[in-house]
Parts: structure tokens; sequence; C-alpha cells
């Protein structure tokens, strides 16, 4: 029974209704992010507004879904920390294919 | 009583948090994660190496439509459906979403039912989302045959860089791919916690250990993580 009870207390756990409200805003950012096809959005403005509900959906979804909210500082870190090499990986590749295009411009396209 | 000081370490002593928490909890020479089970932190780490995975191929499309001097074929049009008379851009795969997104939801709630040892209400939300999760993979299913029938290839398509195609398939089957293992695990898991093995305590058959409910929140954790990674691939390969 006295590990039933501390089993049942567990870890953190959030209240039903922050489930709902977080499921109801996912619909709703999920929504922005249709409409901005949907709406033929173009440019920098379409981009941003891209990234900005995925960002936000996935802030949501991690932090509240996965509790990392609740979770000690030194497992977040140690999950979040690495990811930051993923964005030096896509730096590094967006250059690379920047000259890959230049180089096949120069090379295969049409003669000036 | 071993066991049980084993999975709860260190939830009775009074660690120091923020940034002097991680110092001590990285420095202390004894188990970096202090409350948090061996489970759960193997299933975080493994999710890490899963989203290093998932960033190549996501990173490789990047680099293909950043290098390809053939126009790219526009996903809006391509997948478009036609209901009714009218068409909607990208229809599908916003139904695609809105259904994920409804798993994850039903998902979250049965980790907090099966800590409150209702198992009933848990293992039906689990079913649940198993149920949306195959839906969603049915869904995946009827896109494949309605571009494979109109010619999309992994070597070629009709509207433009022929990348879009290998880049389609290896990036929605990878992930449709993890969504059906997912299907698979939360069957295994819900009739587990129907049956009430978490309440007897009944060791796993392959780790031998005590089943608990935590099981139920590494279960969410993956199927979060699969529903996260969409979101990306909503944003980047369709979207975009």
């Amino acid at each position: 029974m006295a590990q039933a009870a501390a089993h049942a207390e567990g870890p953190h756990q959030p209240p039903i209704r922050l489930f709902l409200v977080v499921w109801g805003w996912l619909f709703v950012l999920s929504t922005c992010s249709y409409l901005v096809d949907y709406f033929h959005l173009q440019g920098y403005l379409r981009y941003s507004l891209i990234l900005l509900f995925m960002v936000l959906k996935a802030g949501l979804i991690i932090a509240v879904f996965m509790h990392m909210a609740w979770e000690r500082l030194a497992l977040v870190y140690a999950i979040l920390v690495p990811v930051g090499a993923v964005l030096v990986f896509i730096a590094i590749m967006m250059l690379e294919s920047d000259y890959t295009l230049l180089t096949r411009m120069l090379f295969f396209g049409p003669e000036p | 009583m071993a066991e049980s000081a084993l999975t709860d370490p260190g939830a009775t002593l009074r660690q120091p948090t923020g940034w002097q928490g991680i110092a001590a909890d990285f420095s202390s020479d004894q188990r970096a994660f202090k409350n948090v089970s061996w489970g759960k932190a193997m299933m975080w780490i493994f999710l890490l190496s899963d989203t290093f995975v998932f960033s190549c191929f996501l990173i490789s499309y990047m680099t293909t439509r950043i290098s390809t001097t053939v126009p790219w074929p526009n996903p809006s049009e391509v997948f478009a459906l036609t209901i009714g008379g009218v068409t909607l851009p990208l229809i599908l795969i916003a139904i695609m979403t809105f259904v994920l997104i409804s798993s994850s939801g039903t998902m979250a709630m049965a980790v907090t039912f099966g800590y409150r040892r209702d198992r009933k209400k848990a293992a039906l939300l689990m079913l649940a989302t198993a149920a949306f999760g195959a839906t969603f993979v049915g869904m995946q299913a009827f896109e494949w045959t309605k571009l494979i029938h109109e010619g999309v290839r992994p070597w070629a398509n009709p509207w433009g860089a022929a990348q879009f195609g290998s880049n389609f398939f290896m990036i929605t089957g990878f992930h449709g791919t993890h969504v059906t293992i997912g299907v698979i695990f939360l069957l295994i898991t819900a009739r587990k916690v129907w049956r009430g093995d978490f309440d007897r305590e009944t060791r796993g058959f392959f780790t031998s250990r005590k089943g608990n409910y935590e099981a139920v929140e590494i279960m969410g954790l993956y199927w979060h993580f699969v529903d996260l990674v969409w979101v990306f691939i909503f944003a980047f390969f369709y979207l975009w």
C-alpha cells in the first residue's frame, strides 16, 4: 500500500484541463498554418508565419504533452542543448547547397 | 524495498535547483538524472538520436531543394484534393495533421489517468490514440497511392525537380513507419493496462522488471515525438 501511495503521487501531474486547452491551441495554430497556404501568402511573410506557428506548436507539445516543463533542469538541458548541433548543420548545408547551385549555373547553365 | 529505493532515488533528498542544480546533478559522481527513472531517461536519449535521424532527412531535403536548377513542384497543388467539385489545397495533409494532434491529446490524458490508476479510462484513451494513429497511416497510404498513380517516382515526377519524389517517399515513409510501430506498441501497452498488469506489478516478459504506470508515460513520450516530427515535416515539406 505504501508503494501504491508513492506511485499514485508519481511525477507532477498537470490537470486534465491544461491538456484540453493545449489541444485546442494546437488546433488553432494548425488551422493558422493551413490558412497561410490557403490564402497563398508569399515571400518572407509566408516563411516567418510558417516558422512561428511551427515553433509554437513544437514548444507546446514538448513542454506540456511531454512534461518537459516539469522535468529537472539537468534532463531538459541534456536533451535540448544537443539539438543546437542541428542548427549548425543546417547553416553549413545552406552554404554548401548555395555553392552547389552556383557551380551548376556556371557550368551547366545556358551559354551567356 | 531495495528495488523501490532504486527506482525512486534521491526523491527525499533536498536538491539544489537552477544552474547550481545542473552542476550538482552532473558532478555528483552518481547518476545524473536524479528523479528520472532509467526507462524515461533512455527514451529521451533515444528520441534525441531519432531527432538527428529526422534532421538529416530534412536537411538533405533542404540541400537538394536549394541546389537544384529545376523548379520545385508546388506542394500546394500536388497535394490538393477535389471534394464535391471544390478543389482545396493541401486538404488531406491538413486533416492528417488534425488527426495526429488529436491522437496526442488523447495520449496525454491517458498518461494522467494511468497515474491516477483509472485503468479503464487509460486503456480506452490509448486505444483511441491507436485508432487515430491507424487512421493517419491509412490516409498516408491513400496519399502514396494517389501520387504513385500520378507518376511520382523516387527518380522522376511530372511537375519538376526529380528530387521531390525521393525526398517525399523517404521522409513520409520513415515517419509513417514510426507511426505504425507506435500503434503496435500502443496496443501492447493498452492491453497491459486493461489487464491490470501495472496494478499487480507483473514483471515484463523482456526486462523482468516490475511493471508500473510509468510505462504509459514512456509510451506517450514516443507518441508525442511522432506528432512533433510531423509538425516539422508539415512546415518544411508541405507548406514551405
